[in-house]
């Protein structure tokens, strides 16, 4: 029912493209090369799962994806938009309205109750005062948090801080939700239970979804794409169900 | 994000290290304070000097004197100027021509004279001089016991306290205790006074002035005469101060001194000069409409022919004299808000370090640069007004709590107390916006480099 237009999307516009992404850094003597050269499309309303070992750069891609940090060499086309060649206040208002992130450890602010977490990216966006709480409030709803509103993260369980963390990602409705290792500090269950919510926001709010993990078996239950690294180069990219490997997995040890 | 918000995040962010913050802002409030207080105390010693001065009536007064004299206040003005024995004689008509002079008030003769005064039978010789009526309102006469005199030429007369004193026999010791007005008034006020005096008389005009022919030389004699006087009042202060020596210690109303045609010291020099058939005076007191227009005044009267003085060019130096004093006072007031300021900077660098990891998350979340910086900047801003506002409390209790020092000190040396220091508006509002720019400028570099932090390192970072 409500897949229909993210099926349309996905098989129509692209939203997210790299070409030749590279994000190289000096670590003392030696240049790590955590992205190398990497050219990925990213269809609108996909959920693509980016696999590899620790180190293998996808988090860094994600990083680069996320507006976070610049690439070395190479384009991340976002929406039609370079984001290399976007300044430093368009690349804030980027993240600040295109994408969502939620991360591992959560990343809510300590001093903060669950609702002024969640109402932070409402202030950045200078959406009226009036506003702003009712729509925090909608979005902790969404993820089952009414009863936690006036919490500090301190208080709550991984499972609840991951879901706050969620309605903060969605509060400016963004068109990505990028998550790195969403599930990576917490038990299976609640794991399940922040997964079931990321695919929703696929499913009905059409959000495409790009998740970093090493876990193969999460990319293979949720994931409608699988792309996989190692030594930040692409190794592997494959449809879920549908057996299409797109790309050749070169050697190595697979 | 919008002011309100960032101020509103900044308050609750310093609430969350409260004990650090709070130290910061003490620090801030102490250099204030410290500025407060010693700009108060120097502003507070101007004010009290200037009183001082001003109490004496003479900042927007002229005097007259003439060039026949030849004995100006001033050598320069014996050698420019048209010579003594071709100037004018300062007499009624000239005086009644510097009172027209634009910006004059009041142009009146200055008449003093030794006198004999006789009370409770014992003879006391001082000075005497002529009060305007005018000077009714002049500071001089704060905290005179008794009243002004009733009219012009009310046979009464004003005591200066130290004459009180010495009519009542009570001489004090130098540089000790200086007498109570009030205690000196009680037994004085109302009492009578026997005043002798010698009386010039005109008479008519006689063939003394010899060969001389068309001049109409007038003559006079001089009558031994005796006048009854109430006392009316006795002043604290010393109305008659800038005279030096010559200072008056007993004032009479000026017209009642002129009716009595006292014999003036300056009317031996008339004998040799008898054209004028009116009396020349010693000196004319001009009052001026306000200091700024004293100058233009003591030219005019220059250009008449007459010597004049006035003290505006020793309040010049008074001035420059409390203006570096207020810079010092300044200086090592504003040392102790710069090094408070250096703790803002570690407190704001310190609070990096501690929130790297919420710098990340929120630049993660679409923070800009400017909102980060503004941020930090705000949370010095904010240190900048509570400090303002506690220093300001803080540096005018400092400042009471050393005037009343003082004054318990003074109480003690047996000297009548004294406001020694004074917070105008202007210090208040300045020392408030000061300490709040300071503290801005001490946010800059703390904020910039929030700022500049990257957020993949600062989320990276445990």
């Amino acid at each position: 029912m409500l897949t229909a237009p993210a099926e349309f999307n996905l098989n129509n516009s692209i939203a997210i493209r790299t070409e030749n992404l590279c994000r190289h850094y000096r670590m003392g003597e030696a240049l790590i090369r955590a992205v190398d050269g990497i050219s990925v499309q990213v269809a609108s309303g996909e959920f693509v799962a980016l696999l590899g070992t620790s180190g293998s750069g996808k988090s860094s891609l994600l990083n680069l994806i996320a507006g976070l940090d610049r690439p070395t060499s190479g384009s991340v086309v976002v929406q039609k938009s370079d984001l290399a060649k976007l300044s430093r206040e368009e690349l804030a208002k980027y993240r600040l309205h295109t994408v969502g992130m939620v991360f591992q450890s959560f990343n809510l602010i300590p001093s903060m109750t669950l609702l002024e977490n969640v109402e932070l990216p409402l202030r950045f966006a200078e959406v009226d005062r009036g506003k702003r709480e009712g729509l925090a409030r909608q979005a902790l709803d969404r993820v089952g948090l009414s009863a936690r509103l006036r919490h500090r993260p301190a208080e709550l369980s991984g499972g609840e801080q991951q879901r706050a963390s969620l309605a903060r990602a969605l509060i400016n409705q963004p068109r990505f939700l990028l998550a790195d290792e969403p599930t990576g500090n917490l038990d299976s269950q609640t794991g399940t239970e922040i997964m079931n919510f990321i695919r929703e926001f696929n499913e009905t709010l059409g959000m495409t979804i790009i998740m970093v993990t090493h876990e193969r078996s999460l990319a293979e239950r949720y994931a409608s794409r699988m792309i996989f690294l190692a030594d930040g180069k692409l190794v592997g990219d494959q449809s879920n169900g549908v057996s299409a490997t797109t790309v050749q997995t070169r050697g190595g040890g697979l | 994000m919008k002011t309100y918000d960032m101020a509103e995040l900044a308050v609750r962010n310093l609430r969350e290290s409260i004990l650090r913050n709070s130290l910061t802002t003490v620090g801030i409030s102490v250099g204030v304070a410290s500025l407060v207080a010693m700009l108060s105390l120097g502003i507070g010693l101007q004010q009290l000097a200037g009183r001082r001065l001003q109490k004496s009536g003479l900042f927007d007064t002229v005097v007259v004197t003439s060039r026949r004299d030849l004995r100006g206040f001033s050598r320069e003005q014996e050698e420019n100027g048209p010579a003594p024995a071709e100037s004018p004689a300062l007499n009624e008509p000239a005086r009644q021509k510097i009172a027209q002079l634009p910006n004059v008030v009041e142009a009146y003769p200055d008449i003093r004279f030794i006198t004999e005064l006789r009370f409770e039978d014992k003879p006391y010789l001082t000075m005497m001089a002529g009060l305007p009526f005018s000077a009714k309102n002049n500071d001089a006469f704060d905290g005179m016991q008794g009243g002004f005199f009733s009219s012009d030429t009310a046979p009464e007369v004003i005591l200066q306290k130290s004459f009180a004193a010495q009519l009542l026999g009570k001489t004090p010791k130098a540089g000790s205790d200086e007498a109570n007005v009030a205690e000196l008034a009680k037994p004085l006020l109302g009492q009578q006074l026997t005043m002798r005096y010698a009386e010039r008389t005109a008479t008519p005009a006689s063939n003394i002035a010899g060969k001389n022919d068309n001049s109409s030389g007038t003559a006079y004699s001089v009558v031994s005469r005796e006048a009854t006087l109430k006392i009316v009042g006795v002043c604290d202060l010393d109305p008659d101060s800038m005279r030096g020596q010559a200072r008056a210690r007993i004032f009479l109303p000026l017209k009642l001194a002129q009716n009595l045609h006292v014999m003036q010291p300056s009317d031996l020099r008339d004998t040799t000069n008898v054209a004028g058939g009116t009396p020349a005076y010693t000196t004319v007191e001009v009052h001026v409409k306000s200091p700024t227009q004293v100058q233009p005044v003591e030219d005019a009267i220059k250009k008449m022919g007459f010597n004049t003085f006035s003290i505006v060019d020793a309040t010049r130096s008074l001035r420059q004299f409390f203006a570096v004093l207020d810079l010092f006072l300044g200086i090592f007031g504003s040392l102790a808000l710069a090094v408070a300021s250096i703790g803002i900077i570690n407190t704001l660098v310190m609070a990096i370090l501690e929130r790297r990891r919420e710098i990340g998350i929120m630049k993660a979340i679409g923070a800009s640069d400017g909102d980060v910086k503004g941020l930090f900047f705000a949370e010095a801003g904010v240190m900048g007004v509570f400090g303002g506002v506690v220093g300001v409390a803080l540096g005018w209790t400092i400042g009471r709590v050393i005037n009343l020092g003082t004054n318990v000190y003074l109480k003690r040396q047996h000297f009548p107390p004294e406001q020694i220091w004074f917070v105008p508006w202007w210090l208040v509002l300045g020392a408030i916006a000061f300490a709040i720019v300071v503290s801005l400028l001490s946010g800059l570099y703390p904020a910039s480099r929030a700022a500049r932090l990257d957020p993949v390192q600062a989320l990276r970072y445990e």
